[in-house]
C-alpha cells in the first residue's frame, strides 16, 4: 500500500498538486545546488546559515503589517518580499563586519544569524498577542511545510525558480572565475566586488524561495549537500555545477515523493535527508575521492613500501621480521616458508636493489626534478623516466657499486 | 518587590549566569574562528533529546542532556572524519552535518508525533525562560528561608553548576588554552595538546549549550557564543581585558534584554510580554551592533591603536 503510494509519487500519477510541489521542488533544490557550488567554490558555503537565519524578522514584520492591515498575514508575495529585504540587510551587515572590522566571516555570520533570529522571535510573540489570523502559517515558515502548499505557491516557487536557473546559466562564466581567480579576473575588467554581490544576491533569492519548501532553518542544506557531494565526483567546475542542480534535483524528487506516502510526513527533512543520504553514497564510493577509493590507494601504496624494502633486505641478506613484508614476498614466490631466498627472490632483490641506486643516482643529480616526482622511489624507474634517460643514468653508476 | 522575586529573579539570574559562561567561552571561539560550532552544537541537540526520548520515554533533564551531549560530540566527531577523509572544507563540513542532523530531529519528531509532550521545534529555539517561577519566593526573607530555597526551580542549580564548571576549565587550563588558541602549531611543538584543548573546548561548549537549552533556547545560546565575545575583541587588543568587557556585555545584555521584553510593551500599551530569551539576543546583537561603530579597536589592523 505504501509503496504503491511511493511508486504513484514518483511517477506523478499522483494528483496534480502533489505533481506540481514536486517540481517546484525540484526546480528549486537544483537552483540552489547551481548557486551552492559557486559559494562553496567561493568558500563561503556558511553565509547561507546567516541568510536563511535573517529572512525570519523581514518575514514576521511583513506578517504582520498584512495582518493588520488585511486581516489576515499569508500573503507569499508579501511575505517573501519581507524576507528577502531583512535578508539583504543581514547580508549586507555580514559583509561589512568582515571587511571593515577585524572580526572573522564565522564570528560576523554567526552574530547577524543569531541577532535576527532572535529579533523575528521577538516579533512572533508580538504577533501571537495579537489576534491576526493564520499564526500557525508563520511557525510553518521554520521547519517548512510543504503539505499545505497552494497551487498559486508552488507555481510561483516554480516559476522563480526556473529565473534563476536562467540567471545562473547566463552568468556561469564570470562567477567561475571569481570563484577560481578573483584577482585575474580584476585584471581583466570584472568588477569582482559587484560579481560577489551578483552571487550572493542570487543566493539570497534561492534561499527566500525556497522558504515555503523546506523551512528557514533546513534550506541551508539544499545550498550546501548537492554541491559537496558533486564536489567529490569531477575535479572539472561547470561539471560539479550541473552536478550539484542534477543531486538536487534527485533530493527534491525523492523527498517530496516520500513525504507524501503517508499523512504528517514532513516534507522539509524528507528532502535534507535524501540529500545526506546522495552525499554519504558520494563519500564513500566515488571513485576519485571517496572514502573507499582513498583506503584501497593507501592499501595499494603501503604494499608496495613493505615489498620493495623487504627485496632490498633480501639483497643485503638481512632478516626480515614484519609480517606483512613476509606475507607479500611469500605470495610472490621470492621466498620460502622458512625465510630464504628463491632463485626468482634473489633476481628479484638484485633488480630492486639496481633501481634504488639508479634512483638514488637521480636524486642526486636532479634534485628538482626528482622532488616533483611522486613516490619516485617506488615506481618502476622505466614508468617515470625515458630509456635514455635511463642509459644515461646505468652509464654513471660509479663502477664499485656496479661491481659489488 | 515580591513580584519581582516571584516571577523575574530566578529567571534573571539563569540569564545572567548562562550569558556569562557562553560569553567565557565564546571569547576563545571567536579567537579560534569557530564562532560557528556554537550555532552546529544547539542544532543537533534537538535529535540528540528526540533520540534519547524515544529511547528512555522521558523528557528527565539527565536524559535530554546526555541525549543532546552525545549528539554534540557525535556532531564533531563527523565534521572531523568528513572533513579529513573527504577533504571537505571544514565549513562546508559543518553545514553537511548540522543541517542533515537537524532534519533527522524534525523529522523523528513528527514522525512519533512526540510535538504533544511539550517537546517541539519552538519550544527548542525560543526556551521557557517566562515559566521559571519561584513560588515560594514572597519576598526578601525568602533568599535566607532553607524550606523556600528548596523550591527554587532546578534550572538554576544546573546553570550554576555548568558555570563553575566552565570558569574552573578556564582558569585551569588557561595558559595552554591561551597558546592553543592564538598559535597551535606552537602550542603543538612545545606539547601542550592543541588537539585535547579543542576537544575539551568543545565539550565544554557543549555542555553549555545544553545546560542553557534546556532553560532559555537554544537563540541565547548562539548570540551568546558569538555577540559579546566579539564586541568584546573590539574594544581591546589584551585578552584578559577582552574577557572582561564580554562578562560586562553579556551581563548587560541580561539584564537590559529582560526588562525590555518585560517593559517594552506596557511602555507602549499592551499588556503583554514578549520573548525574553529573543530580546536577550537582540540586545547583544546591538552591542556588537555599537563596538561595531565605536569600538577603539575595530580596524583590521589592530596595532593603530592601543588601549
Amino acid at each position: 500500500m505504501m509503496m504503491e503510494t511511493w511508486w504513484r509519487a514518483l511517477t506523478f500519477t499522483l494528483g496534480y498538486n502533489t505533481s506540481l510541489v514536486t517540481v517546484g521542488a525540484m526546480l528549486l533544490a537544483a537552483a540552489a545546488g547551481m548557486v551552492g557550488s559557486f559559494v562553496l567554490l567561493r568558500k563561503r558555503a556558511l553565509v547561507s546559515d546567516a541568510i536563511s537565519h535573517s529572512t525570519l524578522p523581514g518575514l514576521a514584520l511583513a506578517f504582520l503589517v498584512m495582518g493588520v492591515w488585511q486581516g489576515d498575514g499569508r500573503v507569499l508575495p508579501a511575505l517573501l518580499a519581507g524576507a528577502a529585504a531583512s535578508a539583504a540587510l543581514g547580508l549586507w551587515l555580514v559583509q561589512r563586519i568582515g571587511e571593515r572590522t577585524r572580526l572573522g566571516e564565522d564570528a560576523a555570520i554567526g552574530a547577524v544569524l543569531s541577532t535576527f533570529f532572535a529579533f523575528g522571535v521577538v516579533l512572533i510573540t508580538v504577533i501571537q498577542t495579537l489576534s491576526v489570523r493564520g499564526q500557525s502559517g508563520l511557525t510553518g515558515y521554520l521547519v517548512g511545510a510543504t503539505a499545505g502548499m497552494l497551487y498559486s505557491e508552488a507555481l510561483l516557487i516554480a516559476a522563480c525558480a526556473v529565473g534563476l536557473l536562467l540567471a545562473l546559466l547566463v552568468w556561469r562564466r564570470d562567477l567561475l572565475l571569481l570563484c577560481f581567480d578573483a584577482d585575474f579576473a580584476r585584471t581583466q575588467g570584472f568588477d569582482t566586488g559587484r560579481l560577489d554581490l551578483l552571487l550572493l544576491l542570487l543566493l539570497m533569492a534561492v534561499v527566500v524561495i525556497g522558504l515555503k519548501v523546506t523551512g528557514l532553518i533546513l534550506v541551508v542544506a539544499l545550498t550546501i549537500i548537492p554541491p559537496v557531494a558533486a564536489r567529490f565526483w569531477t575535479d572539472q567546475p561547470m561539471r560539479m555545477v550541473a552536478l550539484a542542480a542534477l543531486l538536487g534535483a534527485l533530493s527534491g524528487y525523492l523527498g517530496v515523493s516520500l513525504s507524501s506516502v503517508r499523512e504528517g510526513l514532513p516534507t522539509g527533512p524528507l528532502i535534507v535527508l535524501a540529500a545526506f543520504t546522495l552525499f554519504l553514497v558520494s563519500f564513500l564510493f566515488s571513485p576519485r575521492r571517496g572514502v573507499l577509493a582513498s583506503l584501497l590507494a593507501y592499501r595499494r601504496l603501503r604494499r608496495r613500501v613493505h615489498l620493495r624494502q623487504g627485496l632490498l633486505a633480501l639483497g643485503r641478506d638481512e632478516p626480515i621480521f614484519d609480517g606483512l613484508t613476509l606475507k607479500l614476498l611469500r605470495r610472490r614466490g621470492h621466498v620460502r616458508r622458512d625465510g630464504v631466498a628463491t632463485p626468482a627472490g634473489q633476481a628479484a632483490a638484485r633488480d630492486a636493489e639496481h633501481e634504488e641506486r639508479l634512483w638514488a643516482l637521480y636524486r642526486r643529480r636532479y634534485p628538482d626534478d626528482a622532488l616533483h616526482r611522486e613516490h619516485a622511489g617506488l615506481t618502476p624507474i622505466g614508468q617515470v623516466l625515458s630509456a635514455d634517460a635511463i642509459m644515461a643514468l646505468e652509464a654513471e653508476l660509479p663502477p664499485a657499486e656496479v661491481a659489488r | 518587590m515580591n513580584e519581582f522575586m516571584m516571577f523575574s529573579l530566578v529567571p534573571l539570574t539563569i540569564a545572567i549566569i548562562i550569558s556569562m559562561t557562553c560569553a567565557l567561552l565564546g571569547n576563545f571561539l571567536v579567537l579560534r574562528r569557530q564562532s560557528l560550532i556554537g550555532d552546529a552544537i544547539s542544532h543537533v541537540a534537538l535529535p540528540g533529546i528526540v533520540v534519547s526520548f524515544l529511547i528512555t520515554g522521558t523528557l528527565a533533564s539527565l536524559a535530554m542532556m546526555l541525549g543532546a551531549g552525545v549528539a554534540a560530540l557525535v556532531t564533531v566527531a563527523l565534521i572531523e572524519l568528513i572533513r579529513r577523509l573527504g577533504r571537505v572544507e571544514g565549513s562546508a563540513a559543518m553545514g553537511v552535518v548540522f543541517t542533515s542532523l537537524f532534519a533527522l530531529g524534525v523529522l523523528l519528531l513528527e514522525w512519533h508525533g512526540a510535538g504533544g509532550v511539550h517537546l517541539d521545534v519552538e519550544h527548542a529555539l525560543y526556551g521557557n525562560l517566562e515559566s521559571l517561577i519561584w513560588f515560594e519566593g514572597s519576598g526578601l526573607a525568602a533568599l535566607f528561608d532553607p524550606v523556600a530555597l528548596a523550591d527554587l526551580p532546578p534550572q538554576l542549580g544546573r546553570a550554576a553548576w555548568v558555570g563553575l564548571m566552565v570558569v574552573g576549565f578556564v582558569v585551569v587550563m588557561r595558559r595552554p588554552l591561551v597558546l592553543a588558541s592564538f598559535d597551535p602549531d606552537f602550542a603543538a611543538s612545545l606539547q601542550a595538546r592543541p588537539a585535547l584543548v579543542d576537544l575539551l573546548l568543545v565539550t565544554l561548549v557543549a555542555v553549555a549549550a545544553i545546560a542553557a537549552f534546556e532553560a532559555v533556547g537554544s537563540i541565547i545560546v548562539i548570540a551568546m557564543f558569538v555577540c559579546p565575545a566579539a564586541a568584546a575583541r573590539l574594544m581591546t587588543n589584551r585578552l584578559g581585558a577582552q574577557i572582561a568587557w564580554s562578562q560586562l556585555f553579556a551581563v548587560l545584555a541580561a539584564v537590559v534584554g529582560y526588562l525590555l521584553a518585560g517593559e517594552a510593551p506596557r511602555w507602549l500599551g499592551f499588556e503583554a510580554s514578549l520573548s525574553a530569551a529573543g530580546m536577550i539576543a537582540t540586545v547583544a546583537g546591538l552591542i556588537l551592533l555599537a563596538a561595531c561603530l565605536f569600538g577603539p579597536c575595530r580596524a583590521r589592523t589592530g596595532s593603530a591603536q592601543r588601549a
